[in-house]
């Protein structure tokens, strides 16, 4: 007779809160674009974090070749300089890995505070209504009349060159596409049953907001904020090439508008204006492989 | 009757919008460091100049009453003079303004009859391998910074092959009669291609993945099916039925490309020495010529504010089930 085992009491472990925020986010791990996307941005963030020992020379610093003369332009590989040299004797290679650094630390900085503002401002919006939301939507309105990249420019030149000052331009205008996709998303969560029956049993509305509504609109501000890195490193590089950076930070941007103004493209010299564009490219469409991993998870009616 | 309603309350929407914009830039060009009346008086102009400008725009008065005389020059179209080219700003601009709509409308419209062509293509082929290759392509080309685009095509077609000129609209020592003799001329369209070329590349996967988006989307729908059913063409369908109607949303996408196309051209422009408004707006603020700053500042933002209007109207007049609510 087989001897049946006393049920065993299974009680259900609430996972640590860390693992829930991550499966709150909803990664699209099963998407192999998105998962694309992950893997570049972990590369760049490894590269930014071992700079010190990933780069060769000091990316500022003038050098000199073995024979004592400057050295400027040279070819990749020419004296032990990986991807060559600036007309001003600068390592490109350690510039390239520096860059990575700037690029990640306004992309991040610049995504989370467009999709903080516009996620709170749309939550606000939507889920207050009346007054509150016309105000708010008006202001959506008007920061949809603004010209970005040129605010950014008359913004940079009459602070000080510094690379916030596109964290600074997105936040005061950027906020406006996510504000109003989230807002639509809380009219609808709105009227769902739950977030009635939490009314009904007398949650606050700050509680409601909070426990009920942001937890469905974490993935949506994920979303943007992803897309929004990509405008940030963009917006950097413009800025940056249009001579408003900051000089004293090395930035992908900055190494494209010294290539510029340093003739590197009449000298042929590929090797230097071109690496600096690819790291762009790969950073910002891996922001965009894993907004379209999100897309389908998303809204599944655009997946086929 | 609800129609007339919902244009009206649009256009209000338009007017606070253009009223915060222009207050934002008077803000912006009061509040900034240095002299107060740096905003339309070089140093260098003359007494009588310098005085005149000053009664102009009431640089001695308090600052809201510098505000309400400002608002009343816009509304005339005086902008000041601009420092670096002792020329009305206005008179600039005008000057300025036809090369950045040749520049933006050229290469749009080459992105939107490539983008709708190769987006219906990709839809109609849907899951083949041809698709799958092009997407993440297609993608990439969003990511690319599109100065970075143009310094290559630069390098590549100017510099190494010899096949294009580097910059500018026309040879040196070239003069031609007028308007239309410029523009129509050879010299003027070898110095368009590379510029447009480098637009058009960047500008063309917003038409394509939203034409191929709707076209899977119209695919669906009772009338298509309809169609095949009725025994018409593959072809027929596909083109007379299904892109027909996937079409609207991507032709009121224009009027947004428009908009976001001008800001673009800001980095373009000055790659390759566009005598446009956007380079002159970076050669303003870099050179302090503030006046002319904030003409051609405000004139992009004109722009950008009417073409979301004309997409919000022409959305609304072309899909009727759209309602302004």
């Amino acid at each position: 007779m087989p001897e049946i085992a006393a049920p065993a009491i299974i009680k259900p472990r609430r996972p640590h809160i860390l693992a829930r925020m991550f499966r709150a986010l909803r990664l699209p791990m099963n998407d192999p674009f998105a998962v694309a996307g992950l893997l570049i941005y972990l590369v760049f963030i490894v590269v930014a974090v071992f700079a010190d020992q990933i780069a060769t020379h000091d990316p500022t610093e003038i050098l000199y070749t073995p024979a004592y003369d400057l050295a400027a332009d040279l070819r990749p590989g020419e004296d032990g300089f990986i991807m060559g040299t600036t007309s001003l004797g600068r390592d490109i290679f350690s510039q390239l890995v520096y860059g990575s650094r700037s690029a990640l630390l306004i992309g991040i900085t610049a995504a989370f505070m467009v999709a903080l503002i516009g996620s709170v401002i749309g939550l606000v919006a939507g889920y207050f209504g009346r007054w509150v939301d016309a105000i708010l939507m008006r202001l959506a309105d008007i920061a949809f009349g603004i010209p970005f990249l040129p605010f950014v420019i008359v913004l940079a030149a009459f602070l000080k060159p510094s690379i916030w000052n596109v964290v600074i331009a997105m936040a005061l205008v950027l906020w406006r596409d996510t504000a109003r996709v989230i807002r639509s998303q809380v009219l609808t969560l709105r009227t769902r049953g739950y977030v009635e029956a939490a009314r009904v049993a007398g949650s606050s509305d700050f509680k409601i907001i909070l426990r009920h509504i942001a937890p469905n609109i974490l993935p949506l501000s994920f979303l943007y904020g992803s897309i929004a890195i990509g405008w940030a490193i963009l917006t950097e590089a413009s800025i940056s090439f249009l001579g408003f950076g900051d000089p004293n930070s090395i930035s992908w941007g900055y190494m494209l508008q010294d290539a510029f103004a340093s003739q590197a493209l009449a000298k042929q010299a590929y090797y230097w204006f071109v690496p600096p564009g690819i790291c762009i490219i790969l950073v910002v469409s891996a922001g965009f492989f894993i907004t379209r991993g999100y897309e389908n998870i998303l809204f599944p009616k655009l997946s086929r | 009757m609800k129609n007339f309603k919902a244009v009206g309350s649009r256009l209000l929407q338009l007017a606070l919008v253009l009223w915060a914009v222009v207050t934002i830039l008077f803000l912006m060009f009061r509040l900034m460091p240095g002299n107060p009346m740096a905003a339309y008086i070089d140093p260098t102009f003359t007494l009588e100049q310098q005085q005149q400008l000053m009664a102009q725009f009431g640089l001695d008065k308090p600052l809201w009453q510098q505000y309400l005389i400002y608002l009343g020059n816009l509304l005339q179209g005086e902008l000041g003079q601009s420092f670096r080219y002792r020329e009305p700003v206005g008179q600039r601009i005008w000057i300025l303004l036809p090369n950045t709509l040749i520049l933006t409308f050229s290469s749009l419209i080459v992105a939107y009859v490539f983008g709708i062509l190769a987006g219906a293509y990709l839809a109609w082929r849907r899951g083949s391998w041809v698709e799958q290759a092009a997407i993440p392509l297609v993608l990439t080309t969003r990511a690319m910074p599109e100065f970075w685009l143009g310094m290559v095509m630069l390098a590549i077609f100017s510099f190494s092959l010899g096949w294009l000129p580097a910059g500018g609209t026309r040879a040196p020592g070239n003069e031609y009669s007028g308007f239309l003799d410029l523009y129509t001329s050879r010299d003027f369209l070898a110095h368009l291609a590379l510029p447009a070329a480098t637009l058009a590349i960047y500008s063309q996967g917003l038409p394509l993945l939203l034409m191929r988006s709707n076209m899977l989307d119209v695919m669906k729908e009772d009338f298509v099916t309809m169609a095949r059913i009725k025994g018409l063409s593959n072809w027929t369908v596909v083109v007379r039925h299904a892109a027909r109607n996937a079409l609207l949303p991507v032709m009121t996408s224009f009027a947004i490309a428009v908009g976001y196309q001008l800001q673009g051209n800001v980095v373009v422009e000055s790659v390759f020495s566009w005598p446009g408004l956007g380079r002159e707006l970076v050669n303003a603020v870099a050179a302090s010529d503030y006046p002319l700053a904030q003409g051609a500042f405000l004139m992009i933002a004109l722009v950008v504010i009417f073409m979301n209007l004309l997409a919000d109207l022409l959305y609304a007049f072309l899909d009727p089930r759209i309602s302004h609510a």
